[in-house]
């Protein structure tokens, strides 16, 4: 059951998703997704469901495409002159690529955080108050001033940086800035967040307080998270996917996964045998 | 030997050198058991042989040639009879030259007198002396070298670190030479600004409302009273350099904008060399363009609305000089826009930016320092243009705020003031320093300020 399968034969092992990516009621819905770099195949007939209010990890070694798929939701990937989406993403019932759907308005709806945190070279404030300026948030300066604070409340930030708010973003340090980096993405209300490897260039410290904010949003949003760490997903994740090569292996109840997994691959993965 | 071959003489011998302690390095490595051993490689060793050779001998070699001259030039003052020692400094200066004149040629020869003919045997019998030990101590010093340099081969002998220390103060006194330059032409241009000064009030040049620098040659001329109220010249520079900046500015920064946002990858690698071109032009070429194209078309149209329009405006070379610099300004902010790092645009993007407000609100203020740095090259470019000034916009010092008008700038009027043949020492030659030092003040000032403004409000990524 453990014998490390060649290289070659992975395709052959990865026939079918194993356990349930199928939710009732789903979020966001994927079909038969393929991510092509111009003729290079990145995901191969990923078909996965996100429910509501729940957090998925997606977890597998480098280059599995697990980034890939997750800039397929926010179509961050539309940057990105060779790249070539197909498949049906559905966020609740509408079609996130139809001709009609608005990147930039999609963007409102489902909020990214990055692997590295990227704040504005902006001040604190200014920082949370980019999109809801951008999308007309708020109507006088007594509302953005509410959701600026209601955002780094969210976030677990404000207490720390109440009296510097015209200070720089740039000045907090690393775990500070990647919640400055969440709260900016909670202050567009979406209902959607995808998070990038969101701590792995954070100390432990400021990891733990991220991955408790993670558990506190998930009351009010639903969040996919892609991760490095097992750990993580084993912390924050209420599902979690495994992707190998590309294909989606397998998906299951984060404890059914890491307690049972079905599949070789998935078992071999978080038993550490590669990664 | 001349000093020249003596020169190629010491690069060959340091050529040599070089070998020479490579080779005695790489026997000193062997005996001690591989290259490994030696402190340093193999080739510092060699240049350290090197330097030893040509460095000492290039001094004494840079000194003599200098000092030679002022020495020689004594000695023969010394030979020379009480009585022409006795004349007075320039006659003096010219009867040396006669000197060296008949040293020079045969002809000249027959025609000296005696006391001439001996002091130049004295003068040939002296530099050929002089030349001899120069070259005789350059050699003695350049093997010495060598001798020196190799004997100190061994194999703890720390040649790197050596040669480095050379390369650094090397390095020192390049820079060094480049401060100087500037320290040296400050204080030429500040000085003969001040002898300005003496014949012409500080007060009058400021803030004189009339230019009109002819001076009288003779007492009896008339009509050359000499006026030198720089207003209208700085008038005329701020004018067309602010039409320039006018067209430039907004042209290059959204040229850089869109080249760098919004364009295919085919479209900019046409269009980028293209502009490049345009910054390539000779001045003199935008020069017969402004005057011959673009100053006829604003006068057609300038009449055609009723205007008077002279035939050779400000407008004209404005419009001429804000062309030219576009280059600069879309260059140097495409660069500037490009190193904005892509996080930043990512992370706008997610935020439900459009490429537009990404650009307004991300992109142009993280890059806003650059930005400033090459609209003020393109400024000083703009005022210290000349050629394109003086075919499209006249040499005439109006005081006047009418573009349509003819103007004049500083640095057209520097060079009117110094072509020609001219006394060196009227206040209208000196009225060029004057105005030298002026411009150099405002580029100065205007720097300061763009700094300022660029520390105040950078927003710094990272």
């Amino acid at each position: 059951m453990t014998q490390v399968i060649e290289a070659p034969d992975i395709h052959q092992a990865i026939k079918q998703t194993v356990g349930s990516p199928f939710t009732h009621k789903p979020k966001i819905s994927t079909r038969n997704v393929d991510v092509f770099y111009d003729d290079k195949q990145a995901i191969f007939d990923v078909s996965l469901d996100i429910g509501s209010h729940e957090v998925i990890a997606l977890i597998g070694p480098s280059g599995c495409g697990k980034s890939t798929y997750l800039r397929c939701f926010n179509r961050m990937n539309d940057t990105i002159q060779s790249c070539r989406v197909t498949g049906e993403f559905r966020l609740e019932e509408e079609d996130i690529y139809a001709r009609g759907m608005d990147p930039v308005l999609l963007r409102a709806r489902i909020g990214m955080v990055f692997q590295k945190p990227n704040p504005f070279p902006k001040s604190i404030y200014d920082n949370v108050a980019y999109g809801p300026k951008l999308h007309g948030l708020a109507s006088n300066r007594a509302e953005l001033d509410e959701i600026v604070v209601s955002s780094l409340q969210k976030a677990g930030l404000y207490e720390e940086v109440k009296d510097r708010l015209n200070a720089s973003g740039t000045g907090l340090s690393g775990g500070q800035q990647q919640r400055l980096c969440i709260a900016r993405t909670i202050a567009v209300s979406p209902e959607v967040i995808l998070m990038d490897e969101p701590a792995s260039a954070l100390d432990p410290i400021a990891t733990a307080t991220i991955e408790e904010l993670i558990d506190e949003l998930r009351q009010n949003y639903t969040i996919v998270i892609v991760t490095h760490s097992m750990q993580q997903a084993a912390r924050v994740s209420q599902r979690t996917a495994y992707f190998h090569l590309g294909k989606l292996v397998e998906v299951g109840d984060t404890n059914q996964i890491f307690t049972n997994p079905q599949h070789q691959l998935t078992e071999n993965y978080i038993t550490g045998r590669f990664g | 030997m001349n000093s020249t071959t003596l020169l190629v003489t010491l690069i060959g011998l340091a050529i040599l050198a070089y070998l020479y302690g490579r080779k005695r390095s790489l026997a000193v490595a062997v005996a001690s058991g591989g290259v490994r051993h030696l402190h340093s490689l193999p080739r510092y060793y060699g240049y350290m042989t090197a330097l030893w050779c040509g460095l000492p001998a290039m001094i004494v070699l840079l000194l003599w040639s200098m000092l030679e001259p002022a020495v020689l030039n004594q000695q023969l003052i010394a030979s020379l009879p009480v009585d022409v020692q006795n004349l007075p400094e320039s006659q003096l200066g010219l009867y040396l030259n006669d000197l060296k004149l008949i040293a020079g040629s045969a002809e000249q020869a027959q025609q000296a007198d005696q006391v001439k003919i001996d002091a130049t045997v004295y003068l040939q019998h002296m530099q050929e002396l002089s030349a001899w030990f120069k070259t005789a101590l350059v050699l003695v010093l350049a093997l010495a070298g060598i001798i020196w340099g190799a004997s100190r081969i061994s194999q703890h002998f720390q040649a790197r670190n050596s040669v480095e220390m050379v390369t650094r103060i090397i390095l020192m006194l390049s820079s060094g030479i480049a401060v100087m330059a500037t320290i040296g032409i400050v204080l030429s241009v500040l000085f003969e600004a001040l002898r300005f000064f003496e014949a012409v009030p500080v007060w009058d040049f400021l803030f004189g409302l009339e230019w009109s620098p002819q001076t009288a040659m003779r007492s009896d001329q008339v009509g050359s009273s000499g006026a030198f109220g720089a207003v209208p010249l700085f008038l005329g520079t701020m004018m067309i350099a602010a039409i320039a900046m006018l067209i430039a500015v907004p042209l290059g920064l959204m040229t850089a904008i869109y080249l760098s946002q919004f364009a295919t990858p085919q479209f900019r690698n046409f269009a980028k060399p293209v502009l490049e071109i345009l910054a390539g032009i000779p001045t003199v070429v935008y020069g017969f363009f402004a005057a011959l194209t673009v100053a006829p078309l604003i006068r057609t149209m300038g009449e055609s609305l009723g205007l008077a329009v002279a035939s050779e405006s400000a407008l004209a070379a404005g419009i001429v000089i804000g062309v030219m610099i576009i280059p600069f300004i879309s260059s140097l902010s495409d660069d500037v826009i490009n190193a904005v790092p892509e996080a930043m645009r990512e992370g706008s993007y997610a935020l439900g930016a459009t490429r537009a407000e990404t650009v307004r609100k991300v992109i142009i203020p993280a890059a806003l320092p650059g930005i400033v740095g090459g609209v003020l090259l393109a400024v000083s470019r703009a005022i210290g243009e000349t050629m394109i000034v003086v075919m499209a916009a006249g040499l005439a010092a109006k005081m006047t705020a009418n573009p349509l008008d003819a103007v004049t700038t500083v640095t057209v009027q520097i060079v009117t003031l110094l072509t020609g043949d001219q006394e060196f020492d009227s206040p209208k030659t000196l009225a060029a320093f004057a105005l030298g030092l002026m411009l150099f003040v405002t580029t100065l000032i205007l720097n300061v300020i763009a700094l300022y403004v660029v520390r105040k409000y950078r927003e710094q990524y990272e």
